[in-house]
């Protein structure tokens, strides 16, 4: 691990101001991510900005929802139970990541923020343009099984890791950003960015931009919401492919339908085709394998991860049929 | 080190400079907002990249060491305090080898910073017998023999031990769901699964 400064943060004024100050000073929250990367000597910043003493822990009830902060823990927030009854696929979404002691370390910030786990990026010796720009992808033509099937580019097909940031779309969350020009608010659908031509860019944030809280709008859907995620092994295992699913169903038909993916794109991937294909129609095993098979338009395979399109068309069928109550 | 504060008046100086500064590059509208920002608030102290003062709170005794910023928790407790007892396994968050409570709660004590976790109780393998009296879930695994070469065992017993508190372990499966963040290479999953069950009241 290179070395570093170390500063902790009192309040947020002055963890922005010693980012500001420092293009490779970086904040540390869990730890879980960012550590984990310093050893593998792909992030190599030299200044760590402790922000775990800053008031964000609270998860709070509002009147339109719930507002999780930046610093609550994965565990505290799988707990919760007004997150466990409103938005059962971020609760379950939480039990289904990492270990139980990561999720006692790991911040609701720190996992929206993390970075891919593919296997080029975490080795630098290998060509990533993702962690080297302008080195090549060297998944494309590599070991691709765990790679993205949908909204890669000819420079990076890495998948988002993020089990959270699935479920969190499928309730339609927001994140809270504190930035230079004060707080401001982004819809999480447009907060990860597809790579394209800069892989190296993943989130809307700026250097030094802090994510305050994440406010998750209560909704009948969001009541009715289930996580599914398909692993190499039963517990503690990122997703070869996941699938958080929420549907409002009244009197027979789909009011508001809700279809977001893991483990199959560069960012949590939103099914809008899928979602057309709910939204007003009956509650039917035909609609759902009708939004099953809508849901992987356009995906496309590298060979090795072939699979995951077929696998995408079963999962989402099964979570749908689950939350749908006719299974 | 960033000792000390920006300045209202350092800040007018380079608020004022821009036109000078354009010529050398540094007088971006964006670096005068960041300046801008900056001057309302107290520079940060940073302590690195060599050791600094350190003091961890390890099976109830106070611990002062001089370590760098860098140094993990996992590193601190086996190659400073020689608290070896707490294995290494992968160094990267996967095997759980390392598993030792903060404040009472489990966490990877290699991706821990070391200087993050001043004034919080930590708790190791080596805290846990009351003399020469074993804790409960030590002498479960002893007589369910829940361990093959043994270095996954530390790990294992903390995390068995912090399960039991969160009150999780109500059946078979939710013991294995719940220590799933501890792999145990020889696999005696069997066993360790049983001395869990036994502490928490289970018949097996
Ligand atoms: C072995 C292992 C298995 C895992 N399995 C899963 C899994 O199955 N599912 C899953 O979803 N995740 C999984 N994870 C990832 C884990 O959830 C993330 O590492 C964790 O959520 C990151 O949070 P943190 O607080 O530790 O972040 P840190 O490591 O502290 O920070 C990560 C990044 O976020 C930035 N950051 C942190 N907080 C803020 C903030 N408030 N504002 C702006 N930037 C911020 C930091 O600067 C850093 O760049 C796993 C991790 C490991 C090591
Ligand atoms: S050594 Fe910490 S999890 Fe493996
Ligand atoms: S007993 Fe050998 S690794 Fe678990």
């Amino acid at each position: 691990m290179n070395a570093f400064r170390y500063a902790q943060a009192r309040d947020a004024a002055s963890a922005m101001a010693a980012l500001a100050a420092d293009p490779r000073a970086r904040y540390i929250a869990g730890g879980t991510n960012v550590v984990d990367l310093m050893k593998e000597g792909v992030e190599r910043p030299s200044l760590l900005v402790d922000i775990t003493q800053l008031p964000l822990r609270g998860i709070d009830r509002t009147a339109t929802g719930v507002r999780v902060g930046a610093l609550a823990l994965m565990s505290d927030v799988a707990d919760h139970p007004a997150i466990a009854r409103d938005y059962p696929v971020v609760a379950q979404a939480l039990l289904a990541s990492a270990s139980p002691q990561l999720r006692n370390m790991a911040t609701i910030g720190g996992n929206l923020m993390q970075r891919t786990r593919c296997a080029y990026f975490r080795d630098v010796s290998q060509h990533c343009n993702k962690r080297a720009p302008g080195t090549g992808c060297a998944a494309i033509s590599g070991v691709n099984r765990r790679h993205a099937v949908v909204g890669g580019s000819e420079q990076c097909i890495c998948t988002h890791a993020s089990d959270l940031a699935v479920a969190l779309l499928s309730v339609d969350a927001i994140v809270h950003v504190r930035g230079r020009a004060g707080e401001r608010t982004v819809p999480l659908e447009r907060f990860h960015v597809l790579p394209g031509s800069t892989p190296q860019r993943e989130t809307v944030l700026e250097h030094g931009d802090l994510i305050t809280a994440v406010e998750l709008p209560a909704s009948a859907a969001a009541r009715n919401s289930y996580y599914l995620k398909v692993r190499d092994r039963a517990s503690y295992e990122f997703a070869l492919v996941s699938v958080a699913a929420a549907l409002n169903v009244a009197g027979g038909r789909i009011r508001a339908a809700r279809v977001a993916l893991g483990g199959v794109a560069p960012t949590p991937w939103r099914a809008h085709a899928a979602e057309a294909a709910l939204l007003g129609r009956p509650a039917t095993g035909g609609t759902f394998a009708a939004a099953a098979e809508a849901a992987t338009r356009g995906m496309k395979g590298y060979g090795q991860n072939d699979f995951k399109i077929v696998l995408v068309r079963r999962a989402v069928n099964r979570a749908l049929q689950h939350v749908g109550a006719i299974a | 080190m960033d000792v000390g504060k920006v300045t209202r008046r350092r800040f007018l100086v380079r608020a004022a400079l821009p036109t000078i500064a354009a010529g050398v590059g540094i007088g971006s509208p964006r670096l005068c907002a960041l300046a801008q920002a900056a001057a309302s608030v107290s520079v940060l102290p940073a302590s690195g990249p060599g050791p600094m003062p350190v003091t961890l709170n390890v099976n109830g005794r106070a611990h002062e060491l001089r370590i760098e910023p860098r140094v993990t928790l996992l590193d601190a407790l086996r190659e400073r305090l020689a608290l070896t007892g707490t294995k290494k396994g992968c160094d990267q968050g996967t095997c759980g080898a390392c598993t030792v409570l903060v404040d009472g709660r489990r966490v990877n004590a290699c991706l821990t910073l070391a200087v993050m976790v001043q004034r919080k109780a930590i708790t190791t393998i080596e805290g846990l017998a009351d003399g020469d009296q074993l804790h409960p879930m030590q002498a479960a695994f002893l007589a369910h023999d829940g361990f093959q070469c043994g270095y996954c065992t530390p790990g294992q017993i903390l995390s068995a031990v912090a399960l039991l508190a969160e009150k999780r372990a109500t059946d078979e499966a939710s013991v294995r769901e719940w220590m799933s963040g501890n792999i145990c290479r020889c696999g005696a999953y069997p066993n360790i699964v049983a001395a869990v069950r036994s502490v928490a009241g289970q018949p097996s």
